[in-house]
Formats: structure tokens, sequence, C-alpha cells
């Protein structure tokens, strides 16, 4: 075989491989327009495409306030996220205290931990706390990440000594050094920290499915997941891609936008736990 | 990332004799040490104390417990245990998880190395072929499955729709009990086929150019190169890839919750999904914990193999 020809065999295969990849979303955002009886075909186009799929969703389940719940939790936790590793990261790189690596153990101890030998407990927790049906039993749990910690802490640990010298002779507090000096050098790293974050929260369905009952308190993976288990889009699979539609499309467009971070920092996400 | 790096950048302690013993030298390293970072890390072991300590102590206390959350708990002692070791329906969900990573885990490596390999030749488009795998792996669970719920469908599925096109019959895709967990397996290795085969390609990038230069002028093909070279200095990728997918099987939950509800006839129903079952419709607090502690057990078990592996791997 000549070597152009093994070229083409070669960008053959890879298309036919990525089609299939990218074919069942496409199939997936025609089916949320199409009408019910077009949508067991292979065609992605059709003459009749309307927003009804999309329409009967907002009609039968609070979408909209799904959408609001998820954002809110998403950007709270992901945004105490970074606040809170990259204090404790900062410490764990740069300054000394007894007891630091008794802290920096529990960051490393905790990420071996698998979460599903906690899951019942923590669901009783958030109970005896009351806070079923609330936003705490979404957000405070997930407001600290150890992965998160480490990361920062690898990145600080390599800012040159000199910068921390200097801002503390001018009498900056350590609390200005790491917000108003060290956050603005670590913007890949706080993108990379915060997608994993926000990707992780916006995705999660099983422990809303435990903390949560009320609709109006569902998160958009909960309630889209709901609509279709619990049988109130009665069947009708337009209503359930929309509703998929609606769930996916955020990420889609967050990964289309931060390609570059998406794959590094999950990477590292799926390496670290 | 071990304690001794952490120490690098903590100073000698002191060497000035003190005669204060030990409590006075403590004193004197805390009066010399930044308080900034108890501030800084007392969120953080407060949130350890609350999420991390106290759960860990109450799974250990509901093990040896029987609870319905509403009446006061009862002590069986080990009968959680035993009745775990002798539930038939638990280590049916345990051969579920060991059917779907006999077809997820060679499936899963085969797949990401072949196109890793690939996307590490010198090709135009990478970005795009490199996204295009790697997009159902950001997305939800929840519509990854939805959609895969369709796809599969019997009557009106994509996948039936090409078959009937070659001429072939159609498959009960989810409603063969012989056949659902290798649906499910199929539709787990698409999602996160993307992810592998990013850390192929990094450990492709790891390889050195020399070895195949070499090997090349001493008259080795392409196909021997692989084999011989490439392969081999993938191996801990390999462990690495085979040991997150049997953490992410014993994991499966949101897959047959959506897709089969665990069934048919109990075929797909996985260790967190009964272990959400017992919880939540038998209110079995103490016995959802015991099979959370089995898998925990295993999982710490799956992940001390992968250290033992990689670091033999890395002796050469």
């Amino acid at each position: 075989m000549g070597k152009a020809a093994k070229k083409v065999l070669m960008y053959a295969a890879l298309t036919v491989a990525a089609l299939s990849f990218i074919y069942p979303f496409l199939w997936m955002a025609s089916a949320s327009l199409k009408p019910e009886n077009e949508i067991g075909s292979l065609n992605l186009l059709s003459r009749s495409f309307s927003l009804r799929g999309y329409q009967a969703v907002f009609k039968q389940i609070p979408i909209a306030r799904a959408l609001l719940n998820s954002v809110f939790v998403s950007v709270v936790s992901t945004t105490s996220i970074l606040v809170f590793s990259s204090m404790v990261g900062y410490a764990l790189s740069r300054l000394r205290f007894i007891g630091r690596d008794v802290v920096f153990n529990m960051v490393l101890v905790t990420m071996m931990i698998p979460g599903q030998l906690t899951l019942i407990p923590l669901y009783v927790l958030i109970v005896r706390l009351g806070w079923a049906d609330t936003y705490k039993a979404l957000i405070v749990p997930a407001m600290m990440s150890n992965m998160g910690i480490l990361v920062f802490r690898q990145f600080f640990r390599s800012l040159p000594q000199d910068l921390v010298d200097a801002a503390r002779i001018d009498g900056c507090s350590d609390l200005r050094i790491l917000f108003q000096i060290f956050w603005p050098i670590s913007k890949p790293t706080i993108i990379t920290v915060g997608l994993i974050s926000f990707i992780g929260s916006w995705n999660e369905v099983l422990w809303p499915l435990m903390v949560i009952r009320k609709w109006n308190m569902m998160t958009m993976p909960q309630m889209v997941t709901l609509f279709h288990v619990g049988g109130l889009s009665g069947a009708q699979v337009a209503a359930e891609m929309a509703a998929a539609m609606m769930l996916a499309l955020p990420v889609v467009l967050a990964y289309l936008f931060f390609q570059r971070y998406f794959i590094e920092s999950l990477a590292l996400s799926g390496i670290k736990g | 990332m071990t304690g001794s790096v952490a120490n690098q950048a903590t100073p000698e302690p002191s060497r000035t004799p003190s005669r204060a013993g030990f409590l006075g030298r403590l004193r004197e390293e805390y009066r010399a040490s930044d308080k900034a970072g108890y501030l800084f890390c007392l969120p953080y072991v407060a949130y350890f104390a609350v999420f991390t300590a106290y759960p860990l102590i109450f799974a250990f206390i509901l093990v040896f417990n029987k609870w319905d959350i509403v009446s006061p708990m009862q002590f069986v002692g080990f009968r959680n245990m035993q009745r775990l070791a002798s539930d038939a329906t638990f280590w049916m969900a345990f051969a579920n998880t060991l059917r779907f990573l006999s077809l997820h885990i060679p499936l899963e490596i085969i797949l990401s190395i072949l196109i890793a390999v690939i996307l590490n030749e010198q090709i135009s488009f990478r970005p795009f072929f490199r996204g295009a795998f790697f997009l159902p792996f950001v997305i939800s669970g929840a519509v990854v499955t939805i959609l895969w719920q369709q796809l599969f469908s019997t009557d009106s599925g994509v996948l039936n729709l090409l078959l009937y096109r070659m001429g072939l019959h159609g498959l009960g895709w989810l409603t063969d009990p012989s056949l659902a967990i290798y649906s499910i397996a199929i539709m787990a290795t698409w999602k996160n086929v993307g992810f592998y085969i990013v850390l192929f390609l990094a450990g492709l990038q790891g390889v050195p150019h020399e070895l195949h230069e070499a090997a090349s002028i001493d008259g080795a093909n392409k196909s021997q190169q692989f084999w011989k070279i490439t392969l081999p200095l993938l191996n801990p990728v390999v462990v690495l890839v085979a040991v997150l997918s049997t953490i992410g099987g014993f994991s499966l939950f949101i897959e047959p919750f959506v897709m089969t509800g665990g069934g048919p006839a109990e075929s797909t129903l996985s260790v967190v999904l009964y272990l959400y079952k017992q919880a939540f419709q038998f209110l079995r607090m103490g016995y959802a914990a015991t099979i959370g502690f089995a898998l925990a057990v295993m999982i710490f078990v799956v992940t001390l193999i992968q250290r033992k592996l990689i670091e033999t791997e890395q002796l050469y």
C-alpha cells in the first residue's frame, strides 16, 4: 500500500469515527425540533421543524426555574471553590505554621475516599440539619475542592518568592498578596479549576436526586432525568430531546469557547480522582 | 506530591539551645509562624470535620446498625455484613459490574490507543477530531443516557434502523437481559473514550523520538515499532485507563437508573443503584451504608493494585 493510500485510509477511518461521535448530538438536536412521527428516522432534516417540543417542556415542568437553580448553584459553588482552595493552596505552599503538614495530609486522604462511602451519612446529615429541599443542601457540601487545593498549591509553589517578599516589604497582607498579586497571574489555573468545578456541579445528578424532592428546587440534570424517568413527558420524544438539549447546550457552548482548557483540566481531574 | 516535598519551604527548626523543652519550642515556632496560615486553613478544616470526618465516622457506625431514619437506631452487630455476604441481589449487581467491565475495558483501551496513535501522526484538523471525540465526556450523563435510550430503541432507534438498512435483524439493545448491560458498556465507552484518548496522547508525547528513529534504521517497520516500542512504553497509561474504567464501572448509576431501572430481570442493576434503592425505596440506611462500605473497599483495593503495577513499571 502506498503512502498516499494509507493517508486516505487514515482520514477515512478518523472521519467515520468522529462522525459517530457527533451524529448522535445532531440527531438529538434534530429530534427536538421534529414532529413525533418523523423522529424514528436517520434523516437529520425535516420540512416541519417546529419549537413544539421546547414549548411542551416549558408547559409541563418548571424548567426555567431549574435552569436558574442550576446556574445559581454552579456559580456559587464554583466561586467558593476558587476562593477557598486558592487560600488553602496559598497557605500550604507559601506560609509556615504548625500543623501545615496535617492539613496537607487531610487533603490527600480525602481524595482517596470514594464518594459512595459517605453518601448515606452525608444525606442523613443534610436531613438532620433541616437542609433538605434548600439551596444549602446543594451548595454547602460542594464549597471545597481537594483537587482544587492541590492544583493551586502546585501552581503557587512555582511562583518566585521575591514576589511575596517585595509585597510584604510594601506592607501587603497575605490576603492582598493572594488576591491582588497571585490571582491575576494564575488565570490558566483559575480557569482550569473553575471549569472542572462548574462542569462537575452542572452535571451532577445523584446528589440532587437524594436531597431535593420539591420540583421548584430541582437542578437541571435532576429535573430532565425525572421528566424522562417519571413519565411526565408522556413519552413525547421531541420534548425529552428538547429538555436534554437545554441541559447540554450551556456545556457545549462553554466547551467550544474553552476547548483547550477543557481537555487539559478534565484530564487532570480524571487523574486526580 | 508527598509530605516530604511539602517540608521543603519550611525553615530548619531553630537550633538555639532552649531549656523550655517541647512546649517552649512549639511556642517559639508558633510565634514565628504566619498567622494567616491558620486563618486561610480554618474554613477548610471546619469543612473537613463536618463533611468528611463526621460522615466517615457515621458511615462506620451505620454499618453496625439498622435504621430507617424515622425510628431510633438499632444496634445489630455484624448482621448487615452477614446479610450482604448472602444477598443474591447484591452479588448479582456485582456480577453485572464485572460483565460491564469485561466489554468496557478492552473496548475502551483498544479504541483509545488506536485513535490516539492516528491523532499523534502528522494530520490536519487534529483539534477538530480530538474535540469531537471529547465532546461526550463533558456532557451530563443524564443527557447521554436519555439520548442513547432513543438510539437503542428496538422499534425506531437509529442503531436498529442501521441494521435494517444492512438487511439484518434489529436487536433488543435494552430489552434483552443478556444484552442490556453490554449496550450500556458500549454507551459508556462512547462517552468516555475521548478522555482516555487525551491520556494516551499525553503518554505518546512521552515516547522519545530517538527510539523510533533508531528502530527504523535497524529496519523495523511501523507495526513492529508499535508493538515493540510504543505499546510497552504506554503500559502505565493502559493500567491507569483500566483502573479508572474499573472505578467508573463500580460507580455506575445514572445509566441504569435512567435507561432500564436496573432491568430487564435485574440484568443492569448496578451496585450504586442497588444502594440507592435500599436507602430510598426500603429506607434501610444501615444496609445501604454497608453496601457503600463494601464498594469503597473494592475501589480502594483496585487503586492499590494500580499503584503497585505502575510503580513496578517505572523500575525499568
